[in-house]
């Protein structure tokens, strides 16, 4: 039934704009083929989100020509150039959901279930443990205070601790906390902890809660169960959160698929990705309040939300996480720091201004690689494996960062790093977005660089969940611009010292010869879809992920960037060659390899 | 003709204001429909749940869950004052007797024979909410709050910090293009609310502290003096709960930027009116900036044909040729003109970016291109 759909109209509700798109099945093949945009229409004076979705069909009406709507209804099913097959939508709209999550122990199941909300689409607004050093009354005001969409309540292995988990759902109980819409509704609290605390905690918050109760997440200590409490996450999303929503109770009835949370959406698609090519994946979506990262690594999912790191609205606590000073140091010109801090509180304070002056976009660069460096490494730190779990070590593991040490992340087996949200779907130049994400996210050996071209992840991530062949033939076709791939040092080196030599083959026979020096970074042709054989040979000191002094040959895919060679080495430190070369010629540099801006 | 579509910030000499004035949780409305009332009067109040204090008795008097409720002196739902004797244990020897006491006044609300735990409630805290602007209470909701109509003067500030105040208004300097200065700060200013000038820093925020001065209607400030101020880098524009004795509201933004000359002349004609301002700023979904209103008495209010409108939110509204615009980026940040021009294509600004854009013409005749995104209207 699902594969026979041939026109798809698809929405995403953000907060501040509706967007939708039309998929067309032409001849074999699934392509998105227009889109349209309207203001959000939760907030006053509309409150009802439908008004928006409404606004962004017109729109689609009338670049596509096809006619969807008859008055305010969807014409289904397609005939022609009217109607369509299936209408289907994502939402963050209203803040999104927003949780909060309780578990015994901070880094056991408190973390599971913090992974759980975290892989339905939620925001994390705290996680409150029965370690977490709190004394009992901070963690009940605190409960109070946040007014979440939901709680979930883990804890204990099954046959594990009764009383830490009965414990906590005490203090969920005297909090009687209140949910942030549909004042007059008892707060959705999911237990997925402890099978033998059910009675106990059914007892404890049933009569002062909307209680669900689902398979305990983190049954043994080597096993997460995260599925069934996502699953329950997403049905009281929407039962509880959306129908109080303005508007929603209306939208639901419109789409042929529950609405899903946007970044969880987001999530389905990077899997689908990584599953498809079998490759592992690092994504990212950067907006004016959030940061949200993606990764799949050995087919393990994970998403973490930066909840304040964005380019507008949270602008301002980019700074005030990272230092003004890590802003500046990306600058290649002079501008004073009350002038730059000037600068960035009025962007946060009239969110929706666009940069005209180009030391302006210069400078929501610098302040995009802080925010995109530091959600990485917020997700670095918590897509790790089971802790609680014993595991043997030689000692060289020992000394390695704790962090480090227990990531997923491993950056010598990314093989694909997607870009999403303005400041890189929007660059003025795709250079620019390549440059920003290689400064930030620093791959090592061979990646491609890729951005979403329109933002449309969240539509085909929900459309993969019905029609995964027409999200990824779109994904691909439509949706990812390959930018290049990026071949980089896994270690780091005296600078200006001579690092590596490359040559690279073009499929046309023709070959370029390159040598580059630490601290160096160089932009070379090859275009969309063209193929090359690079064979790089590092230095004996250096290493591009093979061992030091190891050659790599690899056949390459280009991009519209083209091939860059980053010999500026990891962990890529921007003052490693201060003092030998004014910072700003370094820059500058590096932009013009790039092509970056204009002169 | 073309129109564009952007956000404003309101500026009107009189507008009909309703206000909302609604308590954290269900209580009693204390005003009627029809009364008239005062900016300090209370309108509705209500008890906050008290502070929840725990236990671990079983601990305390080391003895297991299941002995726990042997050993309580009291029960869920009885009284307890501080320091009294809630649970206590009786062996054989007195001496080895152990006690565990209330750490607070108040009530015990549960008992917990699995966990151990006793959980104990302060007693609710009244809180009461006034009526914040002089004004005629023209709805009541049973339980929740009232709502109050005033007939004012209304200035949308871009950002504040501090929340609800009241004061006598006061101009302090000659011009919107003036620094406020320490000096400029007298000892009458005790109490009042000053406003004017393009900026103010450290040293006469620091005067206007000392001095009493409930609230501060500025151009510009730098973020360095919200940083001194605050003692922490803001973040997040969310405001409004800052503990400071001080309201400061920005009418234009960050950085030395002269009063736009309507609202300091609706500021001047105002003078020696009481007004009641809100520094709080939510600049998310949902957009609250910081206000100032002004309300005419009763006398004064006869003869205005005030706007009937409500001024919650900013408003998207159109803009048209000749319409008065704010420009918001640089360059020409804070500049105000007129539009010249609304050209409908795409246009490649120096970004490189393609934007929609406007042409401005400034009062010397001079004209800009500007991004659409990048102005703001005027609004009166």
């Amino acid at each position: 039934m699902t594969e026979n759909f041939n026109v798809i109209v698809a929405t995403d509700c953000g907060s501040t704009t509706t967007k939708a798109i039309l998929i067309e099945k032409k001849g074999n093949e699934y392509r998105q083929t227009f889109r349209g945009e309207a203001p959000t229409t939760v907030e006053a004076p509309f409150e009802d989100v439908t008004r928006g979705v409404l606004n962004a069909f017109a729109e689609l009406e009338e670049l596509s020509g096809r006619k969807i709507l008859d008055g305010e209804k969807i014409i289904t099913p397609a005939k022609e150039n009217i109607g369509v097959d299936i209408y289907i939508s994502t939402s963050s709209a209203g803040g999104g959901l927003q949780m909060m999550v309780a578990g015994a122990v901070l880094t056991m199941s408190a973390q599971s279930a913090q992974k759980a909300a975290l892989g339905a689409g939620a925001i994390v607004m705290d996680v409150i443990a029965s370690n977490d050093k709190r004394l009992p009354h901070e963690k009940i005001e605190r409960i109070r205070d946040l007014r979440p969409d939901m709680i979930l309540l883990s804890g204990g292995t099954d046959g594990g601790t009764v009383s830490h988990v009965v414990e906590l759902a005490e203090f969920i109980g005297a909090a009687s906390p209140r949910p942030r819409l549909g004042m007059t509704f008892q707060l959705p609290v999911i237990y997925a902890g402890n099978k033998d605390a059910r009675d106990r905690v059914n007892d404890v918050l049933k009569d002062k809660t909307a209680l669900r109760i689902t398979d305990n997440l983190r049954p043994k200590l080597e096993r997460e169960n995260l599925g069934p409490a996502r699953q329950e996450i997403q049905n009281l999303f929407l039962e509880h959160v959306m129908a109080h929503a303005p508007g929603y109770k209306k939208l639901m009835t419109w789409t042929g698929v529950p609405i899903m949370p946007t970044p969880s959406a987001v999530g389905e698609m990077m899997q689908a990705i990584a599953r498809k090519e079998n490759i592992n994946v690092v994504g990212v979506d950067i907006g004016g309040a959030t940061t949200d990262v993606f990764s799949v690594f050995g087919g393990v999912f994970n998403r973490t939300v930066s909840a304040n790191f964005g380019m507008s609205y949270s602008i301002s606590n980019v700074i005030a996480e990272t230092g003004i000073e890590n802003i500046m140091k990306w600058l290649p010109f002079e501008l004073e720091e009350a002038d730059i801090r000037n600068r960035i509180k009025n962007k946060m304070i009239r969110p929706t201004t666009i940069p005209q002056l180009l030391e302006d976009l210069i400078l929501e660069h610098a302040i995009a690689r802080e925010a995109l460096r530091l959600s990485f490494v917020q997700h670095k730190a918590l897509a790790v494996g089971l802790k609680g779990v014993q595991k043997q070590k030689d000692i060289s593991e020992s000394f390695d960062r704790a962090a480090e040490e227990e990531t997923l992340i491993e950056m010598n087996r990314l093989d694909l790093i997607v870009g999403s949200g303005g400041v890189l779907s929007h660059a003025p130049r795709r250079s620019q977005a390549m440059m920003m994400m290689i400064d930030a996210f620093q791959p090592h050996g061979v990646t491609m660089i890729a951005v979403d071209s329109i933002f449309m992840m969240p539509h085909l991530g929900v459309l993969s969940t019905i029609n995964e062949k027409a999200a990824t033939e779109v994904f691909e076709k439509d949706c990812l611009i390959y930018l290049g791939p990026c071949i980089s040092l896994t270690n780091s080196g005296k600078h200006g010292s001579h690092c590596l030599d490359c040559v690279i083959t073009y499929s046309d026979g023709n070959k370029r010869k390159e040598s580059l020096l630490f601290g160096e970074l160089k932009v070379f042709e090859l275009g969309e879809r063209e193929k090359a054989e690079v064979e790089v040979t590092p230095a004996k000191k250096f290493d591009l992920g093979e061992g030091k002094g190891q050659k790599i040959t690899k056949e390459v895919t280009g991009g519209v960037v083209g091939l860059v060679i980053d010999a500026r080495g990891r962990p890529f430190d921007l003052q490693e060659g201060k003092g030998k070369e004014p910072m700003d010629k370094v820059l500058s540099k590096w932009n013009t390899a790039y092509d970056a801006y204009p002169e | 003709m073309t129109h564009a579509y952007t956000p404003g910030l309101r500026l009107a000499q009189k507008l009909q204001i309703r206000k909302s004035r609604n308590l954290p949780l269900p209580g009693d409305v204390i005003v009627k429909k029809g009364d008239m009332v005062k900016s300090g009067d209370i309108v509705a109040r209500t008890n906050l749940p008290g502070k929840v204090h725990s236990v671990n008795v079983i601990n305390r008097l080391a003895i297991l869950p299941n002995d726990l409720r042997k050993n309580m002196l009291k029960k869920e739902g009885d009284s307890v004052v501080k320091d009294e004797t809630i649970a206590e244990t009786k062996p054989f020897i007195k001496m080895f007797k152990s006690i565990c006491l209330s750490p607070i006044t108040g009530i015990i609300e549960t008992v917990s024979d699995i966990t151990g735990q006793v959980l104990l409630r302060e007693p609710p805290k009244p809180v009461q909410i006034s009526a914040y602007i002089d004004g005629k209470v023209v709805e009541t909701i049973e339980n929740e709050g009232v709502v109050i109509e005033t007939n004012a003067t209304f200035v949308q500030g871009i950002f504040g910090i501090g929340g609800e105040t009241t004061g006598e208004l006061q101009i302090i300097v000659n011009s919107p293009d003036d620094i406020v200065k320490p000096e400029d700060i007298k000892e009458t200013h005790r109490g009042k609310i000053i406003a004017g000038g393009s900026i103010i820093y450290s040293d006469a925020i620091k005067k206007a502290l000392e001095t009493g001065v409930k609230g501060i209607v500025v151009g510009g400030i730098r973020d360095k003096e919200i940083n001194e101020l605050l003692g922490y880098d803001l973040g997040v524009a969310i405001t409004g709960s800052e503990d400071i004795n001080i309201t400061i509201i920005i009418t234009e933004g960050f950085g030395q930027i002269r009063m736009a000359q309507k609202t300091f002349d609706i500021l001047s004609q105002r003078e020696g009116s009481v007004a009641s301002i809100n520094g709080a700023t939510q600049i998310r979904a949902g957009v609250v900036r910081p206000e100032i209103i002004i309300p005419y008495s009763n006398e004064d209010s006869s003869d205005i044909s005030a706007e009937s409108k409500s001024p919650a939110g900013e408003e998207s509204a159109g803009i048209s040729i000749g319409d008065q615009v704010r420009i918001i980026r640089n360059p020409n940040f804070g500049m105000l003109g007129n539009v010249k021009s609304l050209p409908s294509e795409l246009r490649t600004i120096e970004t490189e970016a393609r934007a929609r854009v406007l042409e401005v013409e400034f009062p010397d005749g001079k004209t800009a291109i500007v991004p659409r995104a990048n102005i703001e209207a005027i609004k009166t």
